[in-house]
């Protein structure tokens, strides 16, 4: 975090020396499979192609330009609307230069993505969990169980197209006697609030479709 | 029923001793509902496999469907036994894509409580833990003194545990009059406690058999496994991130890192006793530099205002109308932030897409890559040896299952 506050006022005067997060960033964007770098409050972002993943980040390990030691975390997140709807995120932490690097690439339900399993060890559970909770595959991971869900768990729950509620209701059978999986039965219907407020983003509001078009029309001219 | 095996002539008894144990989910030792799948040789642990998810709520799915102020309740549950220090993550994490800074007030309660909670943390962590190998009377002297220190979280925000007390923009309220006179007067009295833990287990013999040069990790195990916090400090890797990308008022309050050097389970004990002093000191300077002030932004786009305003002000109450029901909008933008929370490194990562809900909230649980690393720990350990090792881990189900 202090590497962003440093960042702030260099943003504003370029000529003083880059902060330590542009160096990174400018350094980064020299590797071979990174397609993309750029700074997100004060943060550095990389997109990286899935075929050169696992030589990015043996390099990112080893070369003493980045030292990144740790992989902090691994974490799917679902765009339905992209081609490759996944983004598997890395957030990478160096303890010796104190500096951190956040590595995406992008994958759908079918392509699978390298394991680095290789070069942080601790990966397999970040990996295994991806897996689970939006069903990203990881090549060369021999690992790749659920971990969070239950035995038996269809589907992935993370996925925006997963319904909140789930499918399936876990009790008890007391005549039964043992522990029974039945369809969700909701008493009241699943509420989810739209809250985009009328005043800045309600498309046409009904009898005043006119002054919408017009509005439109005139933003569109400025 | 015993029915002795003759040997035949040409055929050779081999007696394998191996067994696979289930462990948890309902042990004593297993701090929750760990399920730990032990292939046992004898007694001695080849093989340990955890199976997580037991207590899997899916609160990062929950999350996507709440305001960002409602998600805050949800990190209060995830680690129970230190929650402000969760809450603080997903707070820094909202205010930086927001882009607000909380007045100096604001940032000196939340430090103040932040070690509070470190303190709360350590002694629930180590008496547990002493009680797991054997010792009962830290536990039972331990809850004495973590009361103390609930009975502050309660007067602060009113709930003993699930605070809610940090808000993207500040804390909920102002501390009540009297409180830092109690926290003071805590602060002066509790090193005597510490040094009585001390007592009963830094140089007790038993105490030192059974954690001393078990579950070593060195220095590069610790960092390839993904450790943070005391664990990661007890290997001998003089990294906190208070002190290393400090937040808050860290950067004004005087500490020492505490290292370790074996990385065994005795290391992580110490660190976490000499946390607790640092604590301590973090937490008095933290009452002698606080000065009245604004506790929480003064926006009211994000920050409520206070009741009795709302109920005489007609703008005011629209503003709290406004923040409970639809909250607020947060610009698109995506940042991964990290405290140092007792346990290690809590991060989230929370992805805003315009709306007033997250549209993504990744929850780094800091016990979920210890755990992972159980395996290696307990290798070619006694089985009585993964009871030790699961303490020393610090582990907490609600923050490894999410």
């Amino acid at each position: 975090m202090a590497e962003q506050n440093e960042a702030a006022p260099a943003a504003e005067a370029p000529p003083v020396e880059p902060s330590p997060a542009e160096v990174l960033a400018r350094d980064v964007a020299t590797l071979p499979g990174v397609d993309a770098v750029s700074i997100e409050k004060g943060e550095v972002v990389a997109m990286a192609t899935r075929a050169g993943l696992v030589g990015l980040m043996t390099a990112l390990r080893d070369d003493p330009r980045f030292a990144f030691e740790q992989v902090m975390d691994i974490c799917g997140v679902d765009w339905p609307e992209r081609a490759e709807r996944f983004d598997v995120v890395y957030n990478l932490l160096s303890l010796s230069l104190n500096q951190r690097l956040r590595v995406i690439v992008t994958s759908d339900e079918a392509t699978p993505v390298a394991s680095v399993h290789g070069v942080w060890p601790v990966a397999t559970w970040w990996e295994r969990e991806a897996w689970d909770l939006y069903g990203v595959v990881f090549s060369g991971q021999p690992d790749l169980r659920r971990i969070l869900t239950d035995y038996g768990f269809d589907g992935h729950p993370l996925r925006k197209d997963f319904p909140l509620t789930g499918y399936l209701d876990v009790r008890y059978d007391e005549e039964r006697k043992q522990v029974v999986y039945e369809p969700v039965k909701l008493v009241q219907d699943f509420r989810n609030f739209d809250f985009v407020s009328p005043w800045e983003a309600m498309t046409t509001l009904p009898g005043d479709e006119k002054v919408h078009t017009e509005r439109k029309a005139g933003g569109a001219k400025g | 029923m015993s029915e002795t095996i003759v040997p035949q002539k040409g055929l050779t008894t081999v007696e394998v001793d191996g067994h696979a144990l289930n462990f948890g989910p309902q042990h004593p030792a297993a701090h929750g509902v760990l399920r730990l799948i032990l292939e046992l040789d004898g007694e001695v642990v080849e093989r340990a496999d955890p199976h997580i998810g037991l207590l899997h709520r899916g609160t990062e799915k929950l999350i996507e469907y709440k305001t960002y102020i409602q998600a805050v309740p949800y990190f209060d549950r995830l680690d129970y036994v230190s929650p402000m220090s969760e809450e603080h993550s997903f707070v820094l994490a909202t205010e930086k894509l927001l882009g607000i800074t909380v007045p100096d007030r604001g940032q000196w309660i939340r430090t103040l409580f932040a070690e509070i909670t470190r303190v709360l943390n350590h002694l629930l962590n180590l008496t547990t833990y002493a009680l797991d190998v054997g010792a009962i009377t830290p536990s039972l002297w331990g809850f004495e003194e973590r009361e103390k220190l609930m009975e502050f979280y309660e007067a602060a925000s009113g709930a003993r545990m699930h605070a809610n007390y940090f808000r993207p923009g500040g804390v909920a309220k102002d501390l009540p009059a009297g409180l830092e006179d109690k926290i003071a007067a805590w602060a002066e009295t509790y090193p005597k406690f510490i040094d009585d833990i001390e007592g009963l287990l830094t140089a007790n013999r038993i105490w030192k058999q059974r954690t001393v040069d078990i579950g070593v990790m060195t220095a590069e195990e610790a960092m390839a496994w993904g450790f943070s916090g005391p664990c990661l400090r007890a290997s001998g890797v003089p990294w906190d991130l208070r002190r290393s990308q400090p937040y808050e008022k860290y950067s004004e309050v005087d500490f020492n890192v505490v290292i370790g050097r074996n990385g065994d389970c005795y290391d992580r004990y110490l660190m976490r006793i000499w946390e607790m002093r640092e604590s301590v000191k973090i937490i008095k300077q933290c009452l002698a530099k606080m000065k009245p002030g604004p506790v929480k932004v003064q926006d009211r786009k994000f920050s409520p205002p206070a009741r009795a305003e709302m109920k005489r002000s007609m703008e005011a109450l629209i503003h709290h109308f406004k923040l409970y029901t639809e909250g607020y909008h947060v610009p698109a933008g995506a940042t991964y932030t990290a405290t140092e929370s007792p346990k290690g490194e809590f991060g989230v990562y929370l992805v805003a897409d315009g709306t007033n809900r997250p549209y993504r909230c990744k929850i780094r649980a800091t016990g979920f890559a210890h755990l992972q690393a159980i395996d290696k720990m307990a290798k070619r350990h006694m089985l009585a040896d993964v009871c030790a090792i699961i303490g020393s881990l610090d582990v907490v189900f609600g923050e490894i299952d999410r």
